[in-house]
Parts: structure tokens; C-alpha cells; sequence
């Protein structure tokens, strides 16, 4: 083994040059790049910019909230399209923004964030490969989210502008299936779903590349229980997708039979959904023998394990995070990799616990509540995981470290929370309450968004070779959290009231009157927050020019993608990866000996150091 | 600054409990006590959960803010632990936890076979259903079965109608008929506890007995369209007495034609 340990140091000169066989032309190399490190930053760039589109569509959802059919500002005046209600928008307008900001949080920033940036930038660089195992399409997994993103965007106008999709991100039908159920049930739903099935093709496509790549091409001694738990958490999302996808995909398609098979002019036509004898606003009673639940049953089976989809890598990444800032191995690295295991095989029994209140039989329920509950658990056991991984560590306190413990502070709310809805005769009181919202804000972006914060900018000097300006993470982070607190912990308090979701105007039952005031409050921090995003914006462009310069491991992490130049060239490594250890080996006697605090899974064991000790956890 | 960041951490928690203690004082809790026989093991179960739930925030939070505050305190040069973790705690943070869940599950069996199950339901709501319920795009339409027959699946000649408004007998379990005529609602009385939607294609029936007589909101609780927000009707509850007054009222309406009463009288007696 020793003739495979060259020194890192011979090699720091070495750059894309010295792989360059095939000449690259700026398309090839920047725009339909089959890199996977230009990819996952074409992801990461896309998201982020989707994050600005889908929080401006939030809030203008909160502005209608804090002052209902008050002036709109921006979209009021927009094109002149509310000019003649004085600047007022229209209710079908407030049920397009909720939808559109669900469905552009979800499809177009969270998942692709999470599997798309992160996971195609690290996949590779953590297991030592020089690249995905498929790389064309790899590409073609970004390149299929601008078909997705053009969709979301007809739909938009499809149906004119003011009739945007607006059936929520659910689409429950027969609401979304019949043309005539509302202004926004129109073109603009066909074009909301083609925009889901390409998204839908986007991941399956980055889920296969990201199993195969996982399981066949770890470097040489990169075992499964030395993956740092970012990969894993990255291989057991890509098995979720691989296996939930397709039922949201056939749900969508039968969606669509529906509703175009209807405009054609024969007699034969899919009801799916349909059942008979339906009167929608007047029109003919609709014929079919369908049913409405099916949609809802095959819809949760693909979104409950999405929430995971959306959550588990966000996991994994902080895990890596916390223990490099905490100086300090994971707590319990393999009760990490099991309860995330766990989560993910319960998430594929639980989806009927959105569907407490939907009339499917009471025994169900039953079966729902107790596996919803079961999957509390492995939650909970990576709670106090991390905890003990921050516990007695040497904790550098910095932005990064910030977010993840925030990340940790705040999941611990989104999880208990879910306790409440997970007990179906509580849920029955919760359900579609802004409860339900407060729940899946603290856990979609108390948790994941702060992990992906700290992603950000942790990973940012191996993504471009420079670090990005900490002061300015820190005044982002604390703003983000006290607006994200501000905004999200009194919906708890509005669920608790019965306030239900999505109504455009609450304050018309007497019973809610009072909670005005608590609504401007929450408008008031999701502004602040709102605009704390432009620093973490602004210092993602200058730092891209203006930051510190890194070297290979600016943070003295263990991962073997700190081994490679910042940033890697194309093939990544200069020097074929091998990997010796775990990647936690934190403060450990071997990293000790070497008179460090942490020692990279590529390090050879030093001279001297008897190796016995450091294969025991 | 260290400090100040463990301090943050420690902060924010102590605000969140405060906000939810002084909720019930400045009214940002339950819209009212409950007022259905149900609606009393819901608010049970919610305490009970929420009792586990806030021990064990705060649990977590002084954990974590502790590991910070020692974090933030250590003594510069000093190294962190190197520990891989520990089987004891993992057991017992795994198995405390998991009989703590299935605590809360089985507590809430029971209550959910009286709200859900068909067969629970009390005998006399369940064999005469009071009225049918039919949500539209953006109404409640109230179908009474004509007074002394049983309500019937299909409208009945005779079958008396409102919008908006239902009335019920107070202190008696009552069963209603749920559907709806377009697409998906749900039925939600925030001051009984009841949620139920109305699912295109579906009759489902809910049961529940309020305690007081008196109005109570009727909303919407499942996106059905641009004007989702303004379903807005009541539920009201009265002496048997009044609410057969209510309904003979609601006949004699129902029957009046508007033509002067020698006619109508006439056209009776055919």
C-alpha cells in the first residue's frame, strides 16, 4: 500500500490542463457540461434563484394575510392586471401564489438543492471518483429542469394572468381535474403537471446515476461504513425516489388523461378521478365511475417519502458539518445510517396520515397513526445524536456551525409538532389548520434550508477555491432564524386558533377576527427575512471574486474531497484517492500523532502508529 | 462572541415557551373550550400530548444549549473529546422514546373508534340521521328529511331545504349526512372539534353532540376553490322544542307559494 501514498503537497499545481486531453469549448465545458462539479453548481445557482422566486410569491402570500385587499404592492401594479381594483388582487390570484409557492419551493428548490447541487457535487468527491458513473445523464437531469421550469412558467398565464395554477401544490381533484372547477383549473393545470412530470424525469434520472455511482465507484477502501454520512443520506434519498417516483409520475399522467381526454371530441374519455353524476359550476353532470381518493392515495405514496426526499440529505450533510466545526467524531455514526434507513422504510407506510380526515376507512387511520408515530423515533434518535456529537466538542463558532445548530434547534420543533398530527383524533382538529404550515416550515426550512445554508458555505471554497465572508453569514443566519421564527413559530398559535389554510381572507369569520394583528407581526419577519436572503446572495457572487483564496482543506476536514485541489479539475483527483479510515476520525490519537486535530481518510496511517486502534467503531 | 451565540441558542427557546404560556391570555389558543362530547377527549388528548412534547423540547433545548455553553466556555487549547459514541445511550434513548410513542398511540385508539367508526356511533344519532349536508363552490346546502320520516339517501318530495344554516337538537348525539355536489370540501366546526371531508362520489356520515345551546362556525377546511375562504355558515344548536318549531317554520315557508291564501288553499285540497 505504501507505493499508492504520494504527497499531496508535489501535486498543488496541477489543474484541468493536466486532463485536458479533449479540447472544451465554453459550451461544452460551462453550459451542457457533463462535469458533475459544473453541474451540481448549475443546480445550486438555479435553486438558489428559485428560492428568490418562490419567496417572493410567499410573500405575497403574507401580504395579503397581513392586510387583505389591501393594495398589493409590485403585483398590484403589475401590467395593470389589478389597476381597475385598485391595485387589489383577486382571491383565484391568492390561490395561484400559495400553489406556485409550494410547488417552486418544492420542485424547484428543495429537491433539486439537495439531490441536484449538493448531491452531484459530492457524490464523486466523497467516494473518491473521478466522476458520476453516467455523466450524459447526469446533464441531461439539469438540462430536464428547464423544460420543468418553462412548464411551471406557461402555467402561469396559461389560462391569462390572473388564473395561474391555484389548486395547491396537492392538486387534489376533482377540483384540479375538471376545467370548469375554478378560473385556475384550466390550461394552467395541464401545464402545472406537465411541469411535475419533468421533474419527475429530472430526479429519476439523477436518483439512478446516484445508486450506481454510490455502489460501484468508492475508491479503493472507501467501504459502506466509511461513506461519510452525506453519501449515505444521499443513497438512501436516490432509493426513495427511485421507488416513489413512479407512482407520482402514473398519478400525474392519469391526471392528465383526464383532463385532455375530456377535450377530445369522441366519446372516449378517462375518469380516473371522475366520479358521476358530478355538477361543477353548472356545467353538464360529469359521467364516469372514479375516485377522487385514488389521486390522494397515489399522490401522498410518492410525497410522503418526498418529505424525507427533502429532508434526509439535508441529514446528512449537517452530520459532516457538525462534527468537522465540533472538532469531534459523529455521535453513534451507525445508529446515524440506521435510523436514516429507518425513516426511509417507514416513510413508505405513512402517507395515509394526510389523509385523516379524508373519509378513507377509520381502520387505516389506526395503522397510519401507529407507524407515523413509529417514524418519530429514528427522528428522535438523530436528534440526540447530534447533541452528543456537539457535546464536549472544541466548537468553532462560526456560520457555518450556526446553521447547523440551528438546523438541530429547530428540527426538534418540526418533529414534535408532527407528534399533534400524527394523533389522528388531534389531527382531525389540526388538519388543513395553519398548524400543519408551522409544522412543515420548521422542518422544510427551519431544518433543511439552514443545513443547506451551512452547505453553502462550507462547500463553497471546494466549489470555486474561495471562502465566503463569515461576518456576513453570521448577520444572514441570525436574521434568517429570528425572521423565520418570527414568521413561522405563531402559525402554531393561528392552528391552535383554527384558522384554516389557504383562505385568502380569514378575518371574514368573526372567530379569527382577532388574529390580525398576529398575522402583520408574522408579515413584518417574513420581510426581514425575506431580504436577509440578498447577503447570503450578494456574498455568494463576491466571494466568487473577492473572497479568501482556500487552499485544499480550508476547515481541517477528514472527507476525501478535501484531498483534492480547490477547485478539483476535471477528473478531480491529482492523485487516485485511497481511503484508510472513517470520516470522523476528529481529535483521534492517530490524528494526534500527527500533531493535528483531524486526519484525512486519504492519510495513510503516520510511522510509528499502531494501526489497531483506529478500526473499532 | 462565542458566548453570545450559546446565549442565542439558549434565548430563543425561554421566548417560544413564553409565547405559547401566555397564548390562552391573549386569546391566541382554542377559539373556544369545546363544545362537543367529542370535542372533550380531542382537547384531553391535545394536553396530553402537549405535555410529553414540551418536556421534551425542553429537554432537547437545554441539552443543546448546555453542550453550546460548555462548548463556548472551553478553555482555549483545550481538545475536543474523541468519542465515538455510546452504546448505553443509544439503547436508552431508543427504547424510552419508543414506548413513550406507542403510549401516545394506543392512548388515542379509543377516541378515534367513537368519532370514526360506524359502528360506535351512538345508536339513536345513528339511526336517524338529522339532516344531509352538501357542500358546493361556495355554500353548505341543508337537506332536513320532511318532519316525521327518515332522511333518505335521494331528495324526497317534501324534504325541507336551506343554505348556510343548519339546525340541530342541543344535549342529543346527532348524526348528519355529508357529500358534496362539485369537488372535494371538508366540513370543519372549529368550537366542536369536528373535521370531515366531503369527498365527491361519497356519502360519509359524522356524529357529534353539542353541549350548549348556541352558534357555532361552520367553515371549509379543504381548498375547493377561489372562494374557499368565504364558506361561511353556522351550526345551531337548540332545545328540541325550538328546533321543531324551526323546522314546522321552515315547512310552512317552504310550502308558502306567495299566492293569496284562497288559492293556495285550493290548490291544497286537490
Amino acid at each position: 500500500m505504501a507505493t499508492v501514498t504520494p504527497s499531496l503537497g508535489a501535486h498543488v499545481h496541477s489543474d484541468d490542463h493536466s486532463h485536458g486531453h479533449h479540447e472544451q469549448t465554453f459550451i461544452s465545458k460551462y453550459v451542457f457540461s457533463i462535469d458533475h462539479k459544473v453541474i451540481g453548481i448549475q443546480f445550486l445557482v438555479t435553486t438558489l434563484l428559485m428560492l428568490m422566486v418562490g419567496g417572493a410569491l410567499a410573500l405575497a402570500v403574507r401580504w395579503q394575510l397581513a392586510f387583505p385587499w389591501g393594495s398589493m404592492p409590485i403585483v398590484g401594479k403589475l401590467f395593470g392586471l389589478f389597476q381597475t381594483e385598485g391595485g387589489q388582487i383577486s382571491p383565484e390570484f391568492y390561490t395561484m401564489l400559495f400553489t406556485m409557492h409550494a410547488s417552486v419551493m418544492i420542485f424547484l428548490v428543495i429537491i433539486p438543492v439537495l439531490a441536484g447541487a449538493f448531491g452531484n457535487f459530492l457524490i464523486p468527491l466523497q467516494i473518491g471518483a473521478d466522476d458520476m458513473a453516467f455523466p450524459v445523464l447526469n446533464m441531461l437531469s439539469y438540462w430536464f429542469m428547464w423544460p420543468a421550469i418553462a412548464c411551471f412558467g406557461i402555467s402561469f398565464v396559461a389560462s391569462g394572468a390572473t388564473a395561474g395554477p391555484g389548486n395547491g401544490w396537492t392538486s387534489y381533484p376533482l377540483l384540479s381535474d375538471l376545467a370548469d372547477a375554478a378560473p385556475s383549473s384550466g390550461a394552467a393545470q395541464t401545464w402545472w403537471l406537465f411541469g411535475l412530470t419533468l421533474v419527475g424525469v429530472s430526479s429519476m434520472m439523477g436518483s439512478v446515476n446516484y445508486m450506481t455511482t454510490i455502489i460501484n465507484m468508492r475508491a479503493p477502501g472507501m467501504t459502506m461504513f466509511r461513506m461519510p454520512l452525506t453519501i449515505w443520506s444521499m443513497f438512501i434519498t436516490a432509493i426513495l425516489q427511485a421507488f416513489a417516483l413512479p407512482v407520482l409520475t402514473a398519478a400525474g399522467f392519469m391526471l392528465v388523461f383526464d383532463r385532455l381526454s375530456s377535450l377530445l371530441p369522441t366519446d372516449v374519455h378517462s375518469v380516473f378521478f371522475i366520479p358521476a353524476g358530478i355538477v361543477v359550476n353548472n356545467a353538464a353532470p360529469t359521467i364516469g365511475g372514479g375516485q377522487p381518493l385514488l389521486w390522494q392515495h397515489l399522490f401522498w405514496f410518492y410525497s410522503h417519502p418526498a418529505v424525507y426526499i427533502m429532508l434526509l440529505p439535508a441529514m446528512g450533510m449537517v452530520s459532516d458539518m457538525l462534527a468537522c466545526m465540533c472538532r469531534k467524531p459523529v455521535f453513534g455514526y451507525k445508529p446515524m445510517v440506521y435510523s436514516m434507513a429507518a425513516i426511509a422504510g417507514l416513510g413508505f407506510i405513512v402517507w395515509g396520515h394526510h389523509m385523516f380526515t379524508s373519509g378513507m376507512n377509520p381502520a387505516l387511520g389506526m395503522t397510519f397513526m401507529t407507524s407515523t408515530m413509529m417514524i418519530a423515533l429514528p427522528s428522535a434518535i438523530k436528534v440526540f445524536n447530534w447533541i452528543g456529537t456537539i457535546w464536549d466538542g472544541n466548537i468553532k463558532f462560526n456560520a457555518v456551525f450556526l446553521n447547523c445548530a440551528a438546523f438541530v434547534a429547530l428540527f426538534v420543533v418540526g418533529g414534535l409538532s408532527g407528534i399533534f398530527m400524527a394523533a389522528v383524533p388531534v389531527d382531525i382538529y389540526f388538519h388543513d389548520t395553519y398548524f400543519i404550515v408551522a409544522h412543515f416550515h420548521y422542518v422544510l426550512f427551519g431544518a433543511t434550508l439552514f443545513g443547506v445554508f451551512a452547505a453553502v458555505q462550507f462547500w463553497y471554497p471546494k466549489m470555486f477555491g474561495r471562502e465566503m465572508n463569515d461576518t456576513v453569514q453570521k448577520w444572514h443566519f441570525a436574521l434568517t432564524f429570528i425572521g423565520m421564527n418570527g414568521t413561522f413559530f405563531p402559525m402554531h398559535l393561528l392552528g391552535i386558533a383554527g384558522m384554516p389554510r389557504r383562505y385568502a381572507d380569514p378575518y371574514l369569520h368573526g372567530y379569527l377576527e382577532h388574529l390580525l394583528p398576529m398575522n402583520q407581526f408574522m408579515t413584518i419577519s417574513a420581510i426581514i427575512m425575506g431580504f436577509a436572503q440578498f447577503l447570503l446572495l450578494g456574498n455568494f457572487a463576491l466571494s466568487f471574486f473577492f473572497g479568501k483564496k482556500a487552499g485544499r482543506n480550508p476547515w481541517g476536514a477528514n472527507g476525501l474531497e478535501w484531498s483534492a485541489p480547490s477547485p478539483p479539475g476535471h477528473g478531480n483527483f491529482d492523485v487516485p484517492p485511497v481511503c484508510y479510515r472513517g470520516p470522523y476520525e476528529y481529535s483521534s490519537p492517530e490524528a494526534e500523532a500527527m500533531g493535528q486535530d483531524f486526519i484525512l481518510q486519504t492519510s495513510p496511517p503516520p510511522a510509528g502508529y499502531k494501526a489497531s486502534s483506529n478500526h473499532g467503531h | 462572541m462565542k458566548k453570545f451565540w450559546a446565549l442565542f441558542f439558549i434565548f430563543w427557546p425561554i421566548v417560544a415557551l413564553y409565547v405559547c404560556l401566555v397564548a390562552p391570555s391573549r386569546n391566541w389558543w382554542f377559539p373556544s373550550a369545546p363544545m362537543s362530547s367529542v370535542g372533550h377527549q380531542i382537547d384531553g388528548l391535545f394536553y396530553l400530548i402537549l405535555i410529553i412534547v414540551a418536556v421534551t423540547f425542553v429537554g432537547t433545548q437545554v441539552g443543546l444549549g448546555y453542550a453550546l455553553w460548555k462548548g463556548a466556555t472551553k478553555k482555549s487549547g483545550e481538545k475536543a473529546v474523541f468519542s465515538h459514541g455510546s452504546h448505553k445511550l443509544e439503547i436508552m434513548w431508543t427504547i424510552v422514546p419508543s414506548f413513550v410513542l406507542v403510549f401516545i398511540s394506543l392512548t388515542q385508539l379509543e377516541v378515534l373508534a367513537n368519532i370514526r367508526v360506524l359502528a360506535r356511533f351512538p345508536d339513536e344519532a345513528r339511526k336517524t340521521p338529522v339532516a344531509e349536508v352538501t357542500a358546493r363552490q361556495f355554500e353548505w346546502r341543508i337537506r332536513y328529511p320532511k318532519p316525521g320520516t327518515q332522511l333518505s339517501t335521494e331528495p324526497q318530495e317534501g324534504d325541507l331545504y336551506f343554505v348556510n344554516e343548519l339546525h340541530v337538537p342541543v344535549s342529543q348525539p346527532v348524526m348528519v349526512h355529508l357529500r358534496t355536489q362539485d369537488v372535494q370540501h371538508a366540513f370543519f366546526a372549529p368550537k366542536l372539534r369536528v373535521k370531515q371531508d366531503a369527498v365527491p362520489g361519497l356519502v360519509i356520515p359524522i356524529w357529534f353532540e353539542i353541549e350548549k345551546a348556541g352558534e357555532y362556525e361552520l367553515v371549509c377546511a379543504e381548498l375547493c376553490g377561489w372562494g374557499h375562504y368565504k364558506m361561511k355558515a353556522r351550526i345551531i344548536a337548540e332545545s328540541e322544542e325550538s328546533y321543531l318549531k324551526y323546522l314546522a317554520a321552515l315547512e310552512t315557508d317552504q310550502n308558502e307559494d306567495g299566492v293569496a291564501d284562497e288559492a293556495a288553499s285550493a290548490s291544497d285540497e286537490e
